[in-house]
């Protein structure tokens, strides 16, 4: 297991973390800008070259795996700004990450209220 | 001297600021949420602060992790919003202050919180979607705004008691000032809420009217979290209780509960609302 997982299966986001993926990160704070959002949709390996992703990142980014992204020292509000850029909600995100279509697991946030 | 003249407590999701964007705020979704807010709405027009002291965190449009200070504070004029990267509109200008912003900040470093302090600032969501909750239609450019940074998104961050102290300083500064401008302040953002990994969408309905309770009743009944308390009780986004319990640590004393809302979900989140005077 690795160290930065707690019992609750998060990742947390602290230094080490921070680390990893400062250049993931980096790249996904350029997605604020619209030239960068483009840039990024033109040639997507090219532009994760461009801020020294590693391989694994760049894979996961092509794939969209966001879970993987988490592991490889994504922080979520940079990856909330891809999920962004791909016209992804954080519902959708949300889905993703726990292997439920979007509609359950908005039903799942609903029933929190209960 | 200052005087605050109250304190709310609000979420400040960024669906918000879409719905809002989108008129959607009538629509099956969103009524119950917008409609806790006219109360709020008409007690600011009522008493018509002349400062709000905000407490939000940011989520990468002025901090990135290249330069993430702990605490900021801001010292500026105007403070502008920006392209987030995933489709809320950008708000126009924030009114800044600078009078009562450089108090506080003598009266914190004074205090030995070495805060930053921001001459130019860019504020997010977790700003501007609270401004225009409560002051709509550009109504908040009339109030003068001082946002109050606190670290939510890098670990370490500030462990819950000491973002209450800041508050409670911050709360000191500005009944030391020496004017008649009244101020309220606001605390932003939480309350449970997930959005990272397989535990997303975790909420926690009964830990937040917990909180809620306790931050009318007896705040310091919740300085005993631990941020990894919060992560697994409220989920990792609710370590934003942070701006709660600022926003509660700078009203000294007893207060009065004068309206309060709790709704879920809204995007991913509990979300709250509350208004509180003090006694």
């Amino acid at each position: 297991m690795n160290a930065a997982r707690n019992p609750l299966d998060t990742v947390t986001f602290d230094g080490p973390k921070a680390t990893q993926g400062y250049n993931l990160n980096k790249m996904c704070y350029s997605f604020n800008e619209a030239s960068a959002r483009e840039a990024f949709k033109a040639d997507e390996a090219a532009y994760c070259d461009r801020f020294g992703l590693t391989g694994e990142q760049k894979e996961a980014i092509l794939k969209r795996d966001i879970l993987r992204l988490l592991e490889l020292g994504g922080s979520i509000y940079y990856l909330a700004k891809f999920a962004g850029l791909l016209g992804l909600s954080v519902q959708d995100v949300g889905g993703l990450q726990t292997g439920m279509s979007t509609e359950a697991f908005k039903e799942k946030l609903v029933r929190a209220g209960d | 001297m200052a005087k605050i003249i109250g304190a709310v407590g609000t979420s400040h999701i960024p669906a918000i600021g879409k719905a809002m964007d989108q008129g959607l705020e009538q629509t099956p979704y969103w009524k119950d949420f917008f409609d806790a807010y006219p109360p709020v709405r008409n007690w600011l027009n009522e008493q018509q602060p002349d400062i709000a002291v905000v407490f939000y965190n940011d989520h990468g449009l002025s901090f990135f992790l290249d330069k993430k200070p702990t605490f900021a504070i801001g010292a500026a004029p105007e403070y502008t919003n920006a392209d987030e990267g995933w489709g809320i509109q950008p708000i126009a200008p924030i009114t800044g202050e600078t009078e009562l912003a450089w108090h506080i900040i003598n009266n914190l470093i004074e205090d030995e919180f070495d805060v930053t302090v921001c001459q130019e600032l860019r504020v997010d969501h977790g700003l501007t979607v609270p401004m225009t909750l409560l002051w709509p239609n550009e109504e908040y450019r009339k109030i003068k705004v001082i946002p109050v940074a606190i670290n939510c998104e890098r670990h370490p961050m500030p462990k819950p008691s000491r973002s209450y102290k800041l508050g409670q300083s911050i709360g000191r500064a500005i009944q030391s000032w020496d004017s008649d401008e009244t101020v309220v302040v606001l605390g932003t953002g939480g309350l449970s809420h997930q959005l990272d990994g397989a535990r997303a969408g975790f909420i926690n309905k009964a830990f937040d009217l917990y909180c809620m309770d306790k931050l009318v009743t007896n705040p310091e009944a919740l300085l005993g979290y631990s941020n990894a308390d919060l992560t697994e009780t409220a989920g990792a986004q609710g370590v934003e209780l942070a701006m709660w319990l600022a926003m509660r640590g700078a009203l000294e004393g007893e207060v009065n509960l004068l309206h309060q809302n709790y709704h879920i979900p809204v995007s991913n989140t509990g979300a709250g609302l509350m208004l509180l005077e003090p006694t």
